[in-house]
C-alpha cells in the first residue's frame, strides 16, 4: 500500500525525469554522488533544508569567482573597464584558457575581507559592471570564444549613482546582448543569484547552479519585509518562494545542479572547483557541438518558454 | 548586522506609496478634488497643476487607440500558482480579489488598434492589478503582444506601470525578464519598431527588462522610472535622495529617456513616430 508521500514521490520523480534532470551535472561516472544529489531532489526540502541553502549560499568561506578561475584556467588574463566610466570590481571579467580552449569569464565577484568587501562592493555591480560585462561579452563574440558566466551576487546595487548611471537600462541592455551572442553560453549560479542583478548575466545556453546556491527573485529578507511586514520572517519567506536548486530545476529554470563537497563547497574549494570543471567542460562539449544558428534560436526558445499561467 | 541587502524588485506590490488619509482624486501635488468623470474626461491629469494621476489600462487604451479600434487579444490568460504560495494570505486569493477590484484577468492588457489611423499593437499595464507586478502571466501577455505585432508586420507601443516582478512567483516571475528580451528581439529581426512608454511607476524588473528596450523610450511628467525604488535605496545607502530621485526629469537630465510626453500630447506624439518609422508606406 503505497503512502501519501511515496506516491507524492513518484510523481515528483516521474515529473523530474521528464525535464532533462541532471543535464548539466552527468559528472565523471560519479554514480553515487549523483544517486545522492537524486535521493535530495526527489526528497521535498523543508523549510530548514531551504534555509541551509540560503546560509551556504552566502557562507563567508564560499568560494567565489576568482577562486575558480584560479583553478580552472590557465594564461588568466583580467580585462578591466567598460570604456565609458570606469570599472567596476564588483563584476571581473577576463581570458583563459579552459581545457585547451581559449573561454572568456565574466562573473560577480564578492570580497573575503572587509577591505576587498567594500572594494567589491559585496558583488553588488553599477551599471558599470554590466557594461564592462557588454564589452567583453562582445570581445568573445568577436573571436568567437565559448562565454561562462559565474553568478554571485545579492543583487544589482541600489544607490543613487546606480540609478543616474541607467541600473535599469543596464540590466535589461546586458540579457539583450547575450541573446544576440553567437557563441555558446554557460552560466552558473555559484553563490547567491539574486534578481536582476543575476539574471542580468545569466542568459545562458544550460544555467547551472551549484548545490547549495539559491536563486531568487528578492531576497527572503526583502521578502518577508513586504509580504509579512517583518524582515524577521526570513526563513518562512525563503521556504514560499523556493529559491534553491532543487526547485529551480523542477521549474525549468535551471538545466543541472552542480555537486558540491560534502558540507558545501566551502569546506574544500577544490573540489568544488573540480566538480564545478566537470560541469562546465560537458556542458561546453555539447554547446560546441551545434551550429549557431541552432544554438542562438533554442536559447531564445528555453527563455520564451519559461513561466506557469492558465 | 546583515549585509546591504538589493530586493528592489517589487517594492510597493500592492499600492502607490501614498497618504493613506487621502482620496485618490485629491491631487497630491495642489489638493485640487475632482470626481471620477472630470478626471477621466482630462486622461486623469489635474487640471490646476498639470499632476498625472494613475490612469487605468482601459482609459489609457480609449485614451490612445481610435474608436472603436481595439482588439483585445489573450484575454483569457490568467496567472496560476506554480509554488501553492502562501503569505499572510494564499496567492491564489491575492489574484481573485486583484480581479474582482479591477475588473481585469492581469496587470496588463494587449491587443491590435489604430493610433490617429496608424495601425499598431498596444501593450498596456494597470498598476491596480497587483502592483502591475510582472508575473509569468503578464510576461506571456507581453511576449505574445511582439509575436502578434511581429506577425502582422505592426510597431508595438507600451505602457508600463509596474512595481517590478512578482514576488508570488518566485524565480519565475525573474524568468519573465529574459522572455519578454527574447520577444522584443524577435520583434526586432521582424523589423518592426517599438516604442516604450513609462508611466508612473516602472520600477525594478520591468524597468529592467522590456520597458527599457523600446527603440524610443517616453516618459510620463513625473513618473518614477528607477531600477532600485526611493525607500530602499535610503534603506540601503543612508544617503540623502535628490528630491526628483529616479523621476522622468532626472531620467531625461541622464540621457535615460527620449522625451517627457504629458498625457494629452501623447496620442499625437505617438501617431508622429508610427507615422515616421512607416516611412511612407
Amino acid at each position: 500500500m503505497a503512502s501519501d508521500a511515496e506516491l507524492r514521490l513518484r510523481e515528483r520523480l516521474s515529473k523530474l525525469k521528464s525535464i532533462n534532470l541532471l543535464g548539466g551535472a552527468r559528472l565523471s561516472g560519479e554514480l553515487e554522488r549523483l544517486q545522492k544529489q537524486l535521493d535530495r531532489i526527489t526528497a521535498e526540502p523543508t523549510e530548514d533544508d531551504i534555509w541551509r541553502s540560503v546560509e551556504l549560499a552566502r557562507h563567508q568561506d564560499r568560494p567565489y569567482t576568482l577562486d575558480y578561475v584560479e583553478r580552472l584556467f590557465d594564461d588568466w588574463v583580467e580585462l578591466h573597464g567598460d570604456r565609458g566610466r570606469g570599472d567596476d570590481a564588483a563584476i571581473i571579467s577576463g581570458l583563459g584558457r579552459f581545457q585547451g580552449r581559449t573561454v572568456v569569464v565574466v562573473g560577480h565577484q564578492k570580497g573575503r575581507d572587509v577591505k576587498e568587501r567594500a572594494k567589491r562592493n559585496f558583488g553588488m555591480a553599477y551599471p558599470e559592471g554590466y557594461r564592462k560585462a557588454m564589452r567583453v561579452m562582445k570581445l568573445a563574440d568577436r573571436f568567437r570564444f565559448p562565454l561562462l558566466t559565474l553568478v554571485d551576487t545579492p543583487g544589482a546595487y541600489p544607490g543613487v549613482a546606480a540609478e543616474q548611471h541607467g541600473q535599469g537600462g543596464a540590466i535589461a541592455a546586458s540579457q539583450a546582448t547575450m541573446l544576440r551572442l553567437g557563441i555558446p553560453i554557460v552560466s552558473v549560479v555559484i553563490g547567491e543569484g539574486g534578481s536582476g542583478g543575476a539574471i542580468a548575466i545569466a542568459v545562458g545556453d544550460r544555467v547551472l547552479m551549484s548545490e547549495n546556491a539559491i536563486y531568487s527573485v528578492i531576497s527572503p529578507e526583502g521578502c518577508a519585509a513586504i509580504l509579512w511586514r517583518d524582515a524577521s520572517e526570513a526563513k518562512k519567506a525563503a521556504a514560499a518562494f523556493k529559491p534553491d536548486a532543487a526547485h529551480c530545476l523542477e521549474l525549468g529554470v535551471i538545466d543541472g545542479i552542480v555537486p558540491e563537497p560534502p558540507g558545501g563547497a566551502h569546506t574544500d574549494h577544490d573540489e568544488a572547483a573540480r566538480l564545478l570543471g566537470g560541469a562546465v567542460q560537458e556542458a561546453l562539449d555539447e554547446l560546441e557541438a551545434l551550429p549557431v544558428d541552432e544554438l542562438t534560436r533554442r536559447r531564445r526558445a528555453r527563455f520564451r518558454a519559461l513561466g506557469v499561467f492558465a | 548586522m546583515a549585509e546591504p541587502r538589493i530586493d528592489v524588485q517589487v517594492e510597493t506590490p500592492d499600492a502607490a506609496p501614498k497618504d493613506e488619509k487621502q482620496h485618490p482624486n485629491t491631487c497630491p501635488a495642489c489638493h485640487s478634488h475632482y470626481r471620477n468623470d472630470e478626471l477621466e474626461a482630462a486622461l486623469w491629469v489635474c487640471a490646476q497643476c498639470g499632476h498625472h494621476f494613475p490612469m487605468r489600462a482601459r482609459s489609457r487604451i480609449a485614451s490612445l487607440a481610435d474608436d472603436g479600434s481595439f482588439a483585445e487579444e489573450a484575454a483569457e490568460l490568467r496567472s496560476d500558482d506554480p509554488l501553492d504560495f502562501f503569505d499572510l494570505r494564499p496567492y491564489g486569493e491575492r489574484l481573485a480579489e486583484a480581479e474582482v477590484n479591477t475588473g481585469l484577468g492581469e496587470a496588463i492588457v494587449i491587443g491590435r488598434a489604430a493610433v490617429d489611423g496608424a495601425p499598431c499593437e498596444l501593450a498596456v499595464m494597470d498598476f491596480a492589478f497587483m502592483g502591475g507586478s510582472m508575473g509569468s502571466a503578464v510576461g506571456e501577455k507581453f511576449a505574445r503582444a511582439c509575436e502578434s505585432a511581429a506577425e502582422h508586420g505592426l510597431p508595438l507601443i507600451s505602457v508600463s506601470a509596474s512595481g517590478g516582478a512578482r514576488m508570488q512567483e518566485g524565480i519565475l516571475a525573474l524568468m519573465q525578464l529574459p522572455k519578454t528580451i527574447v520577444a522584443v528581439a524577435d520583434l526586432h529581426d521582424a523589423g518592426s519598431p517599438y516604442v516604450s512608454v513609462l508611466a508612473h511607476p516602472t520600477t525594478g524588473g520591468v524597468l529592467a527588462s522590456f520597458a527599457s528596450l523600446g527603440d524610443v523610450l517616453v516618459a510620463e511628467p513625473g513618473a518614477l522610472m528607477s531600477f532600485a525604488g526611493p525607500r530602499v535605496v535610503q534603506q540601503t545607502t543612508r544617503e540623502k535622495l535628490p528630491d526628483d530621485f529616479g523621476r522622468a526629469e532626472a531620467n531625461l537630465r541622464f540621457g535615460h529617456v527620449d522625451a517627457i510626453v504629458p498625457r494629452p500630447e501623447l496620442k499625437p506624439y505617438l501617431a508622429r513616430l508610427l507615422r515616421l518609422f512607416a516611412n511612407g508606406k
